[in-house]
């Protein structure tokens, strides 16, 4: 490893939690690296460069010692520190983990696919590239911006795979292996296919096009066309529609074949009937030389068709990849100790873990298996599974899962479970049920096509019969008239087209949607279930209430950087630039606080009970600097103790996000039923809940994941629900829900259970969503009953036999023009941004 | 209006190389992420384009 790796990789004290909080903030200071406003207590004073925090130093300087402040300069970067791990990063370059994930790149080079956290802009792509000008040995990066996943080439014998990925995490984009390469690959292909099925399909029916544009200029001139060149054009078009047909149109022909043999009515089936008598009689009349051919409706129809399932099928692609994931997000190995008291230890990949095996787990390192403790003691950030904010104590004995991270001290670990039947690989399995049992819920356009499909079929037989009597020797064409005019086309642009076009304006504006069947959801209020921590929060802790003199202060944060307790980060962030007293025998204190001796002076802060047992008789309820009743429940309380007198109560809290209420109101206004469903304290749900206006029952405190499920599920019978969440905790919700949200800030792994991600945080973004999936849906409905009227009068003029197949030919590419226009020019997700 | 004969068979061939150069791509991948380079050409070189060689 290189030395620069090394010094990078140092992590700012207590960032594991994603370290950002912006509590009281001054407006006068942006973040030199991510531009967001720097707390007020961070400010320095008379300095060009200010930092919201350690994070965003720590890359800075990064960039600063290479030469990389480019990045600074690339546009559209969006606002967001860095999260840092500060792991080690050891297991990759472990054998297994090459064996598994590392595929060789000739030339003695090695690649690998990472699936990098916290990518999200023009400028991670700027910077993840350039990861060899930082890393000596690393030969290239490259980053599919999309899917978070980048693949990096390097040079085992210059540089280790350990030390990229520390580089990679020191600038922010947390490294994991991608797994599930081969699902991927079929995917892959099958997408590869399609484009070049519409690619072939888009060439032919261009240049038939431009015959038939020969064909009619022809017929419309006063002379007419020579007989010979007319001949010739239409065996031209001839020649390129076969194998439009054989190659690209096949796929219309097995989906109609497929819903005959279902026996339910699908769009193929009435698309294919068209596509086959229209080739059929084209050909027909070119061989007899007489009649019009169909070939530019036919080889056209082919290609906008195709062009807009493949819209849509790229749209859903993404949301597929949950547990996919999910799976990426574990640790890929573990660390197994020989024997019990042995220091003998080994890494085997996760997929080797058994029951019985002895793990050994450093602090910062997430657990690989479910298990009890043997030895050690710790504290745990269980946030990732149960959305708990507070670190919880593991002590002998007590049980911890997979995904929780060791944040202390160094234990092992008795595996009880591992891998699928984990509790993080329950979930995961929730996940995917949870996706897969969801109510289906039916496209606009798919519900009608049924009706539409049935309807012009018996109609075109009703006209072939009609005429039969009449006229036989028009009863086929204006049968075919019927077919073409009354082409689905514009009805199966419509909603593909409408949702890609609004899915890329929102995404433009800072809304991720995933697939179209979500606005339509979104579109009809419903219940809003809303996670509380990291959702109506800023999900971190951080000093809210400081009741004492100020100086206690200095003494308090002193002894605090001795800590690595989540609450010490809240002090120092929240006076960051008190100066450091000389602190003599911090002592900590599992789940109660930290003493020590600090300038002299006995220093004890701590929980209340705590302060409490150390201070021992006479200081009592009474004796404590704050009421305990009016407290409220939402605060924790740390009490701070000076030469064994109680001086200052400083209350921890997780505020709500500015704006949360006002946003509540005006998506009650909308008719949605707003309520909370949490992970966290029942009391400090309650106390969220009065203040955001949500009346007491509404209001779900301590739920599990497995609740969380239940409660959606439950919901999800009596109607539509809209889940809004941040955790892995929130994941199988999210999947269950009618539709899940996930929320800027969030573990990654729910944010693919999501159907729908905000990129900004704040309540605010679910109203623009509602409002923008109204729009989108409102305009579609429009598209559809425009192509619905243009079918019913095109209907109409052909069963009377006014138009003939090629007038029909004519008008049917123009109502798709339309619903073209009509679904790009209209205003659906507006950018609030855009100024 | 002879040439006619001659000039859209050549045409086609045209076409039909086209085709051929967009499957050939499509294939290898080219079409795969339609996001990250667009992003990608906007950024400057400078200081120093990373190393890019097969």
């Amino acid at each position: 490893m290189t030395p620069l790796a090394d010094a990078v990789a140092l992590p700012p004290p207590a960032s594991r939690a994603g370290g950002h909080e912006r509590p009281a903030t001054a407006r006068d200071a942006a973040c030199t690296h991510c531009g967001l406003p720097v707390p007020a207590g961070l400010v320095v004073p008379d300095e060009s460069r200010q930092f919201c925090c350690g994070g965003c130093r720590a890359v800075w300087q990064i960039l600063h010692e290479h030469g990389l402040e480019g990045y600074y300069r690339v546009a559209n970067r969006r606002a967001a520190p860095p999260r840092v791990s500060g792991r080690d990063f050891e297991e990759f370059d472990h054998p297994a983990f090459h064996r598994l994930y590392v595929r060789p790149a000739g030339a003695g080079l090695s690649t690998v696919e990472l699936y990098l956290e916290g990518v999200h802009c023009s400028a991670c792509v700027w910077l993840v590239e350039r990861v060899p000008l930082v890393v000596p040995g690393v030969v290239r990066a490259e980053l599919d911006v999309t899917r978070a996943r980048a693949q990096v080439t390097w040079d085992p014998a210059t540089v280790s795979l350990g030390a990229v990925a520390r580089t990679l995490d020191s600038l922010g984009y947390r490294p994991h292996p991608f797994r599930g390469l081969r699902g991927d690959a079929v995917r892959r292909d099958e997408d590869r296919a399609m484009l070049v099925r519409i690619g072939i399909a888009g060439a032919i029916a261009l240049n038939v096009m431009l015959a038939a544009l020969a064909l009619y200029s022809g017929w419309l001139s006063t002379g007419g066309m020579e007989h010979e060149f007319e001949r010739y054009f239409r065996w031209i078009s001839l020649a390129l529609t076969t194998p439009a047909m054989l190659g690209p149109g096949r796929v219309f022909f097995r989906g109609a074949w497929a819903s005959l043999r279902t026996r339910t009515l699908h769009m193929d089936v009435p698309i294919a009937i068209a596509l086959a008598a229209g080739f059929t009689r084209g050909a027909i009349n070119t061989v007899t030389d007489a009649g019009p051919i169909y070939f530019d409706g036919v080889t056209m129809l082919i290609f906008l068709l195709l062009s807009g399932r493949f819209l849509q099928q790229r749209g859903q692609r993404a949301a597929t990849d949950a547990a996919e994931l999910m799976f990426s997000l574990t640790p890929a190995t573990g660390r197994i100790v020989e024997s019990d008291d042995s220091q003998v230890v080994r890494e085997v990949p996760a997929e080797a873990l058994v029951p019985g095996m002895v793990l050994d787990v450093r602090p910062g390192e997430t657990l690989a298996a479910d298990g009890v403790v043997v030895a050690g003691e710790t504290s745990l950030d269980l946030s990732l599974l149960t959305g708990e904010s507070r670190p919880s104590s593991g002590t002998l004995g007590s049980r911890v899962f997979a995904g929780t991270i060791n944040l202390t001290g160094p234990v092992r670990v008795r595996i009880e479970q591992a891998g699928e039947s984990s509790r993080l690989g329950r979930m995961m399995r929730q996940v995917e049920e949870g996706a897969r049992r969801r109510a289906p819920m039916v496209l606009l356009a798919d519900r009608l096509a049924g009706w539409f499909v049935g309807g012009v079929l018996l109609l075109a037989a009703a006209t072939f019969v009609l005429w039969l009597r009449l006229d036989p020797s028009r009863a086929a064409d204006n049968a075919i008239a019927l077919l073409i005019v009354t082409c689905p086309c514009a009805l199966a642009l419509a909603t593909p087209l409408a949702v890609t076009a609004a899915v890329g304006r929102a995404a433009r504006s800072g809304i991720l949607i995933k697939g179209g069947d979500a606005l339509e959801r979104l579109a009809r209020p419903g219940r809003l279930l809303l996670d509380k921590t990291g959702t109506l929060t800023e999900g971190r802790s951080a000093l809210v209430e400081w009741v004492g003199p100020d100086w206690v202060k200095p003494l308090v944060v002193s002894l605090e950087r001795n800590s690595t307790h989540a609450l010490a980060a809240g002090f120092l962030r929240a006076w960051p630039d008190l100066e450091a007293l000389p602190v003599d025998g911090a002592e900590h204190t599992l789940g109660g606080g930290i003493s020590g001796t600090v300038a002299g002076r006995r220093v004890l802060v701590g929980s209340p009970a705590f302060v409490r047992r150390r201070l021992g008789a006479g200081a009592d309820d009474g004796a404590m600097p704050y009421d305990s009743r009016s407290w409220t429940a939402a605060l924790t309380p740390v009490v701070v103790a000076v030469d064994g007198v109680p001086v200052a109560t400083a209350g921890f809290g997780d505020p709500l996000r500015p704006g949360a209420r006002a946003a509540l109101d005006r998506l009650r206004a909308g008719g949605w039923r707003v309520g909370i469903l949490s992970g966290d304290d029942p009391a400090v749900v309650a106390e969220a809940g009065r203040q955001l206006g949500i009346s007491p029952d509404e209001c779900v405190g301590g739920a599990t994941p497995e609740e969380k499920l239940r409660v959606v599920s439950e919901a999800s019978r009596a109607g539509p629900v809209v889940m809004v969440g941040d955790g892995v905790n929130d994941a199988a919700a999210l999947a269950a829900a009618g539709v899940g949200v996930g929320v800027h800030g969030g573990a990654e792994a729910a944010l693919a259970a999501a159907d729908v991600w905000l990129a900004r945080g704040g309540v605010e973004e679910l109203v623009r969503l509602m409002d923008g999936s109204r729009r989108t849906l409102r305009l579609i409905r429009r598209t559809i009953a425009f192509s619905l009227v243009y079918n019913l009068v095109g209907g109409t003029l052909a069963v009377a036999g006014v138009i003939n197949p090629l007038i029909a030919a004519l008008l049917m590419p123009a109502s798709s023009l339309t619903v073209v226009m009509a679904c790009w020019r209209g205003t659906t997700f507006t950018d609030e941004r855009a100024a | 209006m002879s040439v006619l004969y001659l000039v859209i068979p050549l045409a086609l061939l045209v076409v039909l190389a086209a085709v051929v150069a967009f499957v050939w791509a499509a294939r290898r991948g080219q079409f795969d992420d339609l996001t990250t380079p667009a992003m990608r050409v906007l950024h400057d070189d400078e200081p120093a384009a990373p190393p890019d060689d097969g």
